[in-house]
């Protein structure tokens, strides 16, 4: 027996859809944010017509967003319920963390590119503060530094790095290298000053107090920079399949060949990429050069002679010590500032490329 | 069954692994060998072996012991709860295929140089929050902390703290992410299938599976905060005193920007007391760092969620 059960007609109102009933629609958090923003605006443009003064963006759109947080929940509290509305609330806050961290990154990169841009010249990059009191001048000195200091002590850290992390992930078993693992980790903790203190302490007993010079500021550097290397290189041996050293051993190539023709050139696109972050990540580092390396204003290319300038230390020496024209000195600080993020900045951008076109293909198998 | 024959070239090659490993090992060890022996001199001396001391070693030590400790933790108090904000932001909100870019972007934080922060740090930020200090003072200055008089610069200890918060957030976060990521999704599914809206599951889900993840970001951020030099040397304008106030021009100093500021200048039996300032830094980042890995590593055995 069939029964065919007719739908009743549609009488009066439709029925409401189960699953967006009782909720905002989707433009309403977009409507109170618009408005909560432009309510801001206006009350900051009646007090900036008030007082006589421009109109603080900024802080217009601040308060406007800080406004937008209890809208957002009083509505939803209104028509969602409480549920939905500490929901809200929570996800208005946790975007508003990620806004508030872009804050300082947008700023720190509009100050000093526009500050910096003043020096950014020829003469900046051509010339040394020898004999140079107001105007002028640049941090040729300073850069030839940071790359002799930063070069050789990636020269000391490289090979180091790389090897004792192929010691942990080759040959490393038991206590030492867990001990190893455990203090190479508690190693990148470790102040810069203290490695600055360090090469310091070492050098004013082996030879005299008062001593700097550039190889000082490279071991420094060294000192930091190894922890960081062994950290991203193990990494990247961690992940080279077992099948490839089983398949050497089986040709009966020996382990420390099979290590060097099969594990390192199956990593080498990812070592070379964290060997790049570590540089960058040393290359801005003042305060253990500060202690070292000390200050010159001349060009110093002897890094086992002498003090030696860098563009961190020269860009802190130029705000600190302003001398007779504090406006020429604090752009060449800005202008040493812009420099080394653009090196930072390019080192890191390379890294991600290298990371990027050299990886080794992972279809196939 | 017989062992292989080691050959030369794996004898000279393992032999230079176990060298470079044993290298971090020794490293480690001449760095608190070194401070410690250029540290003894400065703990027994008074004011006649270097003039930088008041009374004795100790007393110097206190005040700089103080701001290192309370300037790492304003920072935190900023940066721990941003920090988890962004995370979730980036491992649970936002669109799957922004996350990993803003992620790079929040990374880009940490590769700028401290110098840079604490250019910024004077340029920008002390005289844009000096009037909201200057408010601060007038409106707020019955509560403890915000007592006037307020700073002209804005050059205080919660300026540092700020930047400090701005330097440690990209390592928190990193770790925090990384957490958050690894929580199971069946126990993701599992609370949305029961109705939870996100925030509730988040909340029954992501943050007690990260909380030992949350936890140690903290503790390592609180590492880089008590060490970081040049941003606080630059930002804060210290007098080296005690004080809990935060907006004043009173303000105590951190023992890493002392160290930056007076270095240059020490002589004779100075140098040693800043030396022994720099061992007791490097004692307590050391334990502090110690902890934090302690935590992860344990949690990396025992987690056996997935």
């Amino acid at each position: 027996m069939t029964m065919t059960m007719k739908p009743e007609p549609a009488t009066g109102t439709p029925i409401a859809n189960s699953l967006t009933a009782g909720r905002l629609p989707t433009p309403v958090p977009w409507i109170i944010l618009g408005t909560a923003i432009a309510v801001s605006f206006a009350v900051f443009g009646v007090m900036a017509l008030a007082a006589g003064t421009g109109l603080n963006w900024g802080g217009a759109l601040l308060v406007g967003a800080i406004l937008y947080i209890p809208s957002i929940w009083l509505f939803s509290m209104l028509v969602e319920g409480r549920r939905r509305a500490m929901d809200r609330l929570v996800t208005a806050l946790v975007t508003g963390a990620f806004v508030i961290a872009m804050i300082p990154l947008v700023s720190l990169t509009i100050t000093v590119v526009t500050f910096g841009l003043n020096r950014f010249d020829l003469d900046f990059f051509s010339m040394s503060m020898r004999n140079v009191t107001g105007e002028g001048g640049g941090a040729l000195h300073a850069i030839v530094g940071t790359l002799l200091m930063t070069g050789t002590a990636a020269l000391i850290s490289i090979p180091i790095g790389l090897m004792t992390s192929i010691y942990l992930v080759e040959y490393g078993r038991g206590k030492i290298a867990k001990a190893i693992t455990f203090f190479v980790d508690v190693m990148t903790g470790i102040p810069s000053i203290v490695a600055g203190l360090f090469i310091y302490a070492v050098f004013a007993l082996i030879f005299k107090p008062g001593i700097s010079m550039g190889i000082m500021g490279a071991l420094a550097l060294a000192v930091l920079m190894t922890p960081v290397v062994v950290r991203g290189s193990e990494e990247l041996l961690k992940i080279v399949p077992n099948e490839l050293r089983e398949a050497s051993y089986a040709l009966g190539v020996p382990k420390w060949l099979t290590i060097l023709k099969v594990v390192l050139p199956t990593s080498i696109a990812g070592i070379t990429t964290s060997v790049m972050l570590a540089i960058s990540r040393v290359i801005g580092e003042t305060a253990p050069l500060l202690l070292t390396a000390g200050f010159t204003q001349s060009l110093n290319t002897n890094i086992f002679n002498g003090q030696m300038m860098t563009l961190p230390v020269f860009a802190y020496n130029q705000y600190m010590n302003q001398g007779t024209n504090p406006d020429a000195s604090l752009a060449r600080a800005w202008a040493a500032a812009l420099t080394l993020i653009l090196i930072v900045m390019v080192l890191n951008l390379l890294a991600r490329l290298v990371a990027k076109l050299f990886a080794p293909k992972t279809s196939g198998r | 069954m017989e062992l292989a024959k080691q050959r030369p070239g794996d004898r000279a090659f393992s032999g230079s692994a176990v060298f470079a490993g044993s290298m971090i090992l020794v490293t480690l060890a001449a760095v608190a060998l070194f401070l410690i022996i250029q540290s003894i001199p400065a703990l027994v001396a008074s004011h006649e072996d270097a003039s930088i001391l008041d009374t004795n070693f100790w007393e110097y030590v206190g005040p700089l012991v103080f701001g290192t400790v309370w300037a790492a933790a304003l920072a935190l108090l900023f940066a721990v709860p941003i920090s988890i904000g962004i995370a979730l932001f980036i491992s649970h909100y936002a669109p799957r295929r922004l996350a990993s870019v803003l992620g790079y972007i929040v990374d880009l934080l940490a590769a700028v140089p401290s110098v840079v922060f604490g250019l910024w740090g004077i340029g920008v930020l002390a005289p844009a929050v000096q009037p909201i200090y200057s408010w601060m003072v007038d409106n707020l200055g019955w509560f403890p902390l915000f007592a006037g008089p307020v700073s002209g610069t804005g050059r205080t200890i919660l300026t540092a703290g700020l930047v400090l918060a701005v330097m440690v957030l990209p390592i928190m976060t990193a770790i925090c992410r990384e957490v958050f990521l690894q929580t199971p999704v069946l126990h993701e599914e599992a609370a949305l299938a029961l109705g939870a809206t996100r925030w509730e599951m988040i909340r029954t889900a992501v943050l007690p599976f990260g909380r030992s993840g949350i936890i140690s970001a903290s503790v390592l951020g609180l590492g880089r905060a008590l060490g970081e030099t040049m941003a606080v040397a630059m930002v804060l304008s210290a007098t080296g005193v005690i004080t809990f106030q935060l907006l004043t021009s009173v303000n105590p100093t951190t023992i890493a920007a002392n160290i930056a500021l007076s270095f240059p200048e020490a002589y004779g039996m100075n140098v040693n007391v800043l030396i022994a300032t720099g061992l007791i830094l490097f004692i307590v980042t050391f334990i502090v760092n110690a902890i934090a890995r302690w935590i992860v590593s344990r949690r990396k055995e025992f987690s056996g969620a997935n």
